[in-house]
């Protein structure tokens, strides 16, 4: 084992003689002058979002707004089991349970409400389903005018916009989904990294 | 991940001073060698431990209450010592009644005692004789009681009323205003809602023309007593937590947590997870880094490094993104492994994240490190030497900066970092400009330690071990078996049984040894999580740091420290 030695002195570095003379700070002048001109005459090349009109592309694990998932009749897939309200970190839900008509499914939740100031979108009530009930979508809106509105009950979380496949978020039981889109994506990388070797400066490669 | 048992050690045997027979009693069947101690010689055994060449302990990592409501001694004060020179831990423990929870201050010997006495102080009620300044550190004036007592009621709160915010008692005596002298002291009072200040702390300083002659810290703005958290939940659900402790880094906490846990369980962590881990760590710390450095420039007015260092930290979020689905408080650790598999495109990602990065830092280092305005402004900057630091109990980059190349990386290897090749970048200056300038260097060791691994490929396997005591079932097992139905609803009903014991184990955090130390009373939920927090030693000597300096020279200080509020006040 190599000893680590403890000075007791400091020695600061010292300027050189072009330091000095301030030449490093043309070459810091150099970097700017180059991301202006790639940001003027590149816009890709820039980093911001001009939300709201611009997007940002979240994958399809995204953990925002939750949604409950319903049967084809319209009823909540939910069982009332209480499993995700007692994996809650944050202790968010509240579920009460009621005795369903159909005695294949024997209990549904009454209420079931989310307090979304408190919740901290880690996606443990997702972990925890064992129905597939409660799933995340890509949705991160959320704005409230007082408390009252930030707790979302059934009515809300049952939204139908939010079955847009594309908005779908957090759910880890879709593994075949998640591969195929992966391996969309990595096909997008090698055209641009293969273009980018054939030195194509031209058009974008068309597809056949 | 199970740790051997230490080596019979012969620490006792090298002390060279005389104690009392049975005022040292080591203890077995502990992680590190572990000494219950008496108080009344505690001062004189550390003096001992910290001076004498054959023990050299001269870091003092941490000091941790644990309350045992059912013993006579309710209170263990529990020590955690390094020696940076031998690679070398000690744990003590001093043990006090409740009717007196007097133990003597280190203080005198380990200047980083301060406030870390304070807490325990604060969070116990433990009195430490010989204090400078004994008071409550995290919470407010007006609380009453001590929270990580067991007996306290956690959803019990507390009101402060303005009257009583706590006022100042500096050293240095305000002299009369008025007269003829034209530079008359004066007290200015920064943040805790000032954007220099780096989140919410609170800097009082009396200022002789433009120079600090004394100062006060106010610390806690942010507390939310994570370990009391931690006390009522699950070891599960302390994940989530972890994440806002350094939020700039999130990653590495979930690993620091989830390792202790581990090791605590005994389980093997899968070969992908410890891979991807090391990988996602190393991100982390990049992104950790970019932030530091971005901000303390923007604090001194280099405000063009700033989108420089966060094109990356954005680049960086979108690969996390990817992975746990959340950008900042990623949650992505599990006890065992990982929360999900790793996306289909993840080493496409990592592997452009790779020729994104490097240009961006090459053009920080080219407008910052040679520029004669920035370095003017930080060289011989709120110095502090290695031994002074290490006194003070840092650790991490800060105290690379300053000559002693303590990593723990290195130091302790865990996960993959014995099997790559880096180097911990040392440097000597101590100020401010080299806490900027060891940043960029870690960073370009944390991309060479990635670049490594991906040539080494995604070792096949799953991602999280596969023990339905441990882990949760697949949901396509839970909807099918009625057996991973079963373990999925124990699991998450009665929680993981950790067994009883306790462990403290260390991780490089972005910002220096992030330990956790973890008391298990073998039910689901932890007796007592402590976090070392790297930053919180290292913002104590912050005070010290700045007297003497120029009230300007404090702002640029305080940034290349990377004080995290979220870490510092827990």
């Amino acid at each position: 084992m190599s000893t680590i030695a403890i000075p007791k002195e400091i020695k600061p570095r010292k300027m050189s003689l072009a330091e000095r003379l301030c030449l490093p700070l043309l070459t810091g002048l150099g970097v700017t002058f180059k991301h202006l001109l790639r940001n003027l005459f590149n816009p890709k090349s820039r980093y911001t979002i001009q939300y709201p009109e611009e997007r940002r592309d979240y994958s399809h694990r995204f953990r925002g707004h939750h949604i409950l998932t319903t049967r084809p009749d319209g009823s909540v897939r939910c069982v009332a089991c209480f499993l995700c309200a007692t994996n809650c970190p944050a202790e968010c839900i509240h579920i009460e349970a009621g005795e369903s008509s159909d005695v294949n499914v024997e209990k549904y939740p009454v209420v079931y409400e989310i307090d979304m100031l408190r919740c901290v979108f880690c996606g443990y009530c997702v972990d925890a389903c064992p129905e597939d009930a409660i799933i995340m979508s890509n949705n991160y809106d959320m704005a409230y005018f007082n408390r009252e509105q930030s707790i979302a009950g059934k009515a809300d979380l049952v939204k139908p916009f939010t079955f847009d496949e594309d908005r779908l978020g957090y759910r880890p039981q879709f593994p075949e989904e998640d591969r195929m889109r992966g391996e969309m994506r990595t096909a997008a990388f090698d055209l641009v990294s293969a273009a980018k070797k054939a030195g194509a400066v031209a058009a974008a490669p068309k597809p056949n | 991940m199970l740790l051997e048992a230490p080596p019979q050690s012969d620490l006792l045997g090298r002390l060279s001073g005389a104690f009392p027979a049975g005022s040292i009693q080591p203890q077995e069947g502990y992680d590190q060698p572990t000494w219950i101690v008496d108080r009344a010689v505690l001062p004189a055994l550390a003096r001992e431990l910290h001076d004498n060449p054959a023990t050299r302990f001269d870091l003092l990592l941490d000091i941790c209450g644990v309350d045992y409501p059912d013993r006579e001694q309710r209170f263990e004060a529990v020590y955690h010592l390094y020696s940076v020179a031998r690679a070398e831990r000690l744990r003590l423990k001093v043990l006090v009644s409740e009717s007196d929870p007097v133990i003597p201050s280190l203080v005198p010997v380990y200047q980083g005692a301060n406030w870390f006495e304070r807490e325990a102080f604060d969070m116990f009620g433990m009195r430490f004789e010989g204090h400078p300044h004994l008071r409550r550190i995290l919470t407010h004036e007006a609380f009453v009681g001590h929270p990580l007592r067991k007996d306290y009621d956690p959803a019990r709160r507390w009101i402060l009323s303005e009257d009583q915010i706590y006022k100042p008692v500096l050293q240095t005596r305000l002299p009369e205003t008025g007269g003829e002298d034209m530079f008359e002291r004066m007290r200015i009072n920064l943040g805790p809602s000032h954007p220099a200040m780096h989140g919410t702390f609170r800097l009082i300083a009396d200022l002789d023309g433009e120079t600090i002659v004394a100062s006060d810290l106010e610390i806690g703005y942010l507390h939310r007593c994570f370990e009391k958290m931690a006390e009522t939940h699950s070891y599960q659900q302390v994940i989530p937590y972890t994440d806002r402790l350094n939020y700039c880094s999130s990653f590495i906490n979930n690993v620091a947590y989830c390792r202790t846990v581990e090791s605590m369980l005994g389980v093997e962590v899968p070969p992908k997870a410890v891979w991807a881990r090391t990988i996602l760590s190393e991100f982390s710390r990049i992104m950790d880094h970019c932030v530091c450095n971005g901000t303390t420039l923007v604090d001194a007015g280099a405000l063009t490094n700033f989108w420089y260092a966060f094109t990356v930290r954005e680049e960086i979020y979108g690969l996390l993104e990817a992975c746990s689905g959340a950008r900042l408080t990623v949650a992505y650790g599990r006890i065992g492994g990982l929360a999900n598999e790793l996306p289909p495109d993840f080493m496409q990602r990592c592997r452009k994240l790779l020729e994104i990065i490097p240009p961006f830092i090459t053009d920080i280092e080219k407008l910052v490190l040679k520029n004669r305005i920035w370095m003017e402004r930080s060289i011989g900057v709120a110095a502090i030497s290695g031994e002074e630091a290490l006194n003070w109990g840092w650790t991490g980059p800060c105290l690379r900066a300053s000559g002693v190349a303590y990593d723990v990386r290195r130091a302790h290897p865990y996960d993959l970092y014995d099997t790559v090749e880096w180097e911990v970048p040392v440097l000597t200056g101590g100020d401010v400009y080299d806490r900027l300038a060891i940043r960029q260097l870690e960073i370009w060791e944390s991309l060479k330690i990635i670049r490594q691994l991906l040539d080494r490929g995604m070792p096949e396997g799953g991602y999280i071990v596969d023990d339905p005591h441990v882990a949760l079932p697949s949901k396509e097992a839970c909807y099918n078996q009625m057996e991973s139905m079963i373990y999925h609803f124990k699991l998450i009903m009665d929680g993981i049984k950790v067994p009883a014991g306790e462990r403290y184990l260390m991780t490089e955090g972005a910002n220096g040894e992030l330990g956790f130390y973890i008391v298990s009373d073998g039910s689901a939920k932890p007796y007592r999580v402590k976090v070392r927090p790297p930053c919180f030693a290292i913002f104590q000597a912050f005070t010290r740091l700045i007297t003497g300096g120029s009230i300007s020279d404090s702002i640029v200080s305080l940034g290349g420290l990377n004080v995290i509020a979220g870490e510092c006040d827990r």
